[in-house]
């Protein structure tokens, strides 16, 4: 019988946890200009993009049927459809203005048939079964119909009032308990913050050329609540660093807060960047507007804590330095534990 | 210290069972056959993922109040005559406003008279006013009555829908009204397949009046015109009607009837389709009592004139007056067994009281749904899982405190769905996938902040102690702006943005439970396992 080896592994080490960004120390703010560019640069292309569609379309995004009003038929072939052959087929059967886009042809052979708004009520309906009488004069049974969406001018009003006042009392809010929370001007910089990333998500799908409907609008609004989130840590990080430290300059007192709270953000940020990327890629057709804008607002709304929300901060305290007003942010009211 | 930790340990499985309880309630096996029926029988799921109609109809009120006031005016010329003051005609002046009537003609000396005749009889639902050198009165109907007519219509509506709906079969229909003080009522009828036989039955034969002929059937509405002498008179009107009915041809006819109808809709108390003597098909009805005492005066009067059966604004049937009736008859004509049986179904559920306009309607087809389910959920297992590989990864040993309190979460979530019955849309399945994101942003708050701790020397249990404490106050608030953002979203969002703002709500709710409470009893049940010397696994 062969000795066992007793082998020796050394005293035990101990395994060093997986840090991403264990030291890391970098002058945020002194890249604001970098920052500064990055925004102005996407803020505009989807300010020129808006402008364009507002030119062409009426309105600065394309806007779903939920807004626009009108007939929406989503319908799914048994075979691979021609468009220019469905849409021979509604212009023979007489219907005006019928807008036939390829939905999902790929991989489903889906394709929307949308009509205009209807002002005269009482025949709202008839669009969709004239929509489909035509169809079947082409490939009888074909096809199937998955999805039909009609909206009055009565509803479609509703619908704008009522996204309008959701966005507003959100954005009122957040300021309204950011305040009560921290002081006015931190509430202000995370709201600017916030405007920033509302825009930039909004522009993007204007460049894109996507459509905005409820639940688009949905996504904006928790994206907001999310980017607000993230500008919160930062500052709960710069509020207790202040009320540790009141000597420190206030720009050092802010880099040095982010890099502290680096490691979280980008985690938390990346996690849930990554469920939404998976609602995105795994989601479906219906929810691709909705994931786009969580996919793109998610990123926006973490750079804007650190890029615009930071240096609003300091740029204040600094103007208000010149002016000779204080030369010290207030470490606001304390924080009830 | 030990027995403390496990009660705790027992409370947290406590609520384990009771939340899974709400999911699957108690399935009749642990096939995975038998989970799938327990879960969506307590799982209650969205137009969007069961797939079925949306509709938002609007009644048009106006004609009730229409219908009233025609009936008004009939009673005035009525009164008047009976009470023989002298007046040129009575009707209404302006179609867009159905709740004003004029009287014109009346004498200067019967001027009081007549004031005192309508306001007697009619004052308490009408301003009266006029009476001057100009012998023309204006009655004028009360806003609050007018009001509560609308508001009555609409209620009828609405439970006539329920009826024609309900004798459909469709489970779990909706119906309700929608947009207080806008006269609008929304229809949601999950599974439904034929969307167009639904709304035909719903939406058709608006109106069902018996109405007596004056004239007709004529060749067109010049024909009838002569034959009124050029001007139809106010109180009569001209309607279309199916030639068949009188010659034999399907042609279009126009027949002159009295406005005002012998019996409506709502006078009808049954009816049934039958068969006559020669086989012919036909509807039995019978009448309300109040409608038949009012039948049978008007035809015992009327006996050898024709009515006109009045279904949709169309003629439907014209019959003889044979002799007078009291609540029973027959409505004859050459029915098909369809007609017949939409006819007396329409019938016995009581005529809607105005026509209804869509709104809105929004319809998902079933499969649309049933890849809407697949795809939400492959989304969701794909996040979950992506997210836990994480923390194992990143945070080693607490990673599986971590993934543990996920794993609660969801199952909390979930359970509050089943227990409150609140429905789960396509964006809520969102909305639990971005709790997933953001439940296990609480963890990496407090885990980073035990790390920075244990690197400044800290003793594991202080570590964990100081970890929770600072993070605490973050997660409150981080959490409460997005409820506070779900809630506005729920306030103003329509249906499957509502269930999106649901499943954020419950599950950062329950997250606050899990991440903290949860999470520090797996913390404590570690660190009391731990030897002298050994650190926190994070």
């Amino acid at each position: 019988m062969n000795a066992a080896v007793l082998k020796d592994y050394g005293p035990r080490k101990r395994r060093e946890p997986v840090e991403l960004f264990h030291g890391v120390n970098v002058d945020w703010l002194g890249k604001k200009w970098y920052f500064l560019a990055f925004s102005m640069i996407f803020s505009v292309a989807g300010i020129i993009s808006m402008s364009m569609h507002w030119v062409q379309i009426g309105s600065p995004v394309p806007l779903s049927v939920d807004f626009r009003g009108g007939t929406q038929v989503q319908l799914q072939f048994a075979q691979t459809p021609d468009i220019g052959r469905i849409r021979q087929a509604t212009v023979e059967a007489g219907i005006k203005d019928a807008s036939v886009v390829a939905y999902d042809v790929a991989s489903n052979n889906e394709v929307l048939i949308s009509l205009p708004e209807q002002t005269n009520e009482s025949s709202l309906d008839a669009g969709r079964q004239q929509i489909v009488d035509a169809l079947h004069a082409h490939y009888a049974n074909q096809f199937t119909v998955r999805n039909v969406q009609v909206v009055g001018p009565t509803v479609g009003k509703q619908l704008e009032r009522q996204a309008g006042l959701a966005t507003l009392y959100s954005m009122a809010g957040m300021l309204v308990y950011l305040w009560f929370r921290f002081q006015l001007i931190y509430g202000v910089a995370a709201v600017v913050a916030c405007f920033h990333d509302t825009l930039i998500t909004v522009g993007f799908f204007a460049l894109t050329g996507q459509e905005i409907s409820l639940t688009v609008i949905a996504a904006i609004l928790t994206l907001v609540g999310y980017s607000m989130n993230d500008t919160i840590v930062v500052f709960d990080r710069i509020r207790e660093n202040l009320r540790l430290s009141r000597r420190e300059a206030l720009p050092d007192v802010v880099n040095r807060s982010i890099n502290q709270t680096l490691s979280r953000t980008v985690l938390t940020s990346g996690l849930t960047f990554l469920t939404v990327l998976s609602l995105y890629v795994f989601g479906g057709q219906v929810l691709r507007g909705f994931s786009f804008a969580l996919v793109v607002g998610i990123l926006i709304g973490t750079y804007s804590s650190i890029a615009v929300a930071a240096p609003m901060l300091v740029a204040w305290q600094e103007w208000r330095g010149k002016s000779g007003k204080g030369t010290t942010l207030p470490a606001a009211k304390r924080a009830r534990v | 210290m030990k027995k403390n930790l496990k009660n705790k340990v027992l409370l947290i499985i406590a609520v384990l069972v009771v939340f899974t309880y709400g999911i699957i309630g108690v399935p009749s096996g642990v096939s995975g056959k038998a989970l799938m029926e327990a879960l969506s029988n307590r799982i209650h799921l969205g137009l969007d993922l069961r797939g079925g109609a949306h509709l938002i109809l609007q009644v048009v009120v106006s004609e009730a109040v229409a219908s009233e006031t025609d009936n008004t005016v009939a009673r005035v010329q009525q009164d008047l005559k009976t009470a023989k003051l002298t007046f040129s005609q009575a009707y209404k002046p302006d179609p867009t406003k159905p709740q004003v009537i004029r009287l014109e003609g009346t004498t200067q000396p019967n001027a009081s008279v007549v004031r005192s005749l309508l306001d007697t009889k009619y004052s308490n639902e009408y301003d009266v006013n006029g009476g001057g050198a100009d012998n023309t009165w204006t009655l004028t109907m009360k806003p609050l009555v007018q009001k509560a007519l609308e508001e009555k219509t609409v209620q009828q509506a609405i439970d006539t829908i329920r009826d024609r709906v309900d004798s459909l079969g469709v489970s779990e229909p909706l119906i309700q009204e929608y947009n207080l003080g806008a006269n609008q009522i929304l229809v949601e009828l999950p599974g439904i397949s034929d969307l167009d036989r639904v709304k035909s039955i719903i939406q058709s034969t608006a109106r069902l009046e018996i109405h007596a002929v004056v004239g007709g059937p004529y060749q067109d509405e010049t024909a009838a015109l002569a034959s009124v002498g050029g001007v139809v008179p106010p109180d009569e009107m001209l309607v279309h009607g199916s030639g068949a009915l009188a010659t034999g041809s399907d042609a279009d006819s126009v027949y002159v009837l009295q406005r005002v109808s012998v019996v409506a809709g709502s006078d009808f108390r049954s009816a049934d389709p039958g068969t006559d003597q020669n086989g012919l098909r036909n509807v039995r009805f019978t009448l309300t009592n109040e409608a038949g005492d009012k039948f049978y005066e008007y035809t015992s009067v009327n006996v050898g004139k024709s009515m006109a059966v009045v279904m949709g604004g169309r003629v439907r049937e014209v019959a003889n007056i044979k002799s007078a009736i009291r609540d029973s008859g027959e409505i004859e004509g050459s029915f098909t067994p369809d007609e017949v049986t939409i006819l007396s179904k329409m019938l016995r559920t009581g005529a809607l009281p105005a026509s209804l306009n869509y709104l809105e309607d929004r319809t998902v087809g079933a499969s649309l749904g049933a890849d809407s389910i697949r795809q939400g959920v492959t989304a969701a297992i794909v996040g979950v899982l992506v997210v836990m590989a994480f923390m194992l990864f990143y945070y080693r040993g607490s990673g599986i405190n971590a993934d543990l309190a996920l794993f609660l979460n969801l199952v909390i979530l979930l359970g509050f769905m089943g227990f409150s019955k609140a429905t789960l849309t396509l964006p809520g399945i969102a909305g639990v996938i971005l709790t997933i994101g953001m439940g296990v942003d609480s963890n990496v708050l407090i885990f980073e902040r035990i790390r920075e701790e244990v690197r400044a020397g800290k003793a594991p249990s202080a570590a964990v102690d100081q970890g929770f404490a600072h993070a605490w106050v973050t997660i409150v608030d981080t959490h409460v702006t997005t409820i506070v953002s779900a809630a506005i979203l729920f306030l103003f969002g329509s249906g499957p943005v509502k269930g999106f703002a649901v499943t954020l709500t419950f599950g950062l709710a329950a997250n606050l439970f899990t991440a903290v409470y949860v999470s520090r009893v797996i913390f404590e049940a570690h660190l009391n396992k731990l030897k002298p010397g050994e650190t926190v696994s994070i």
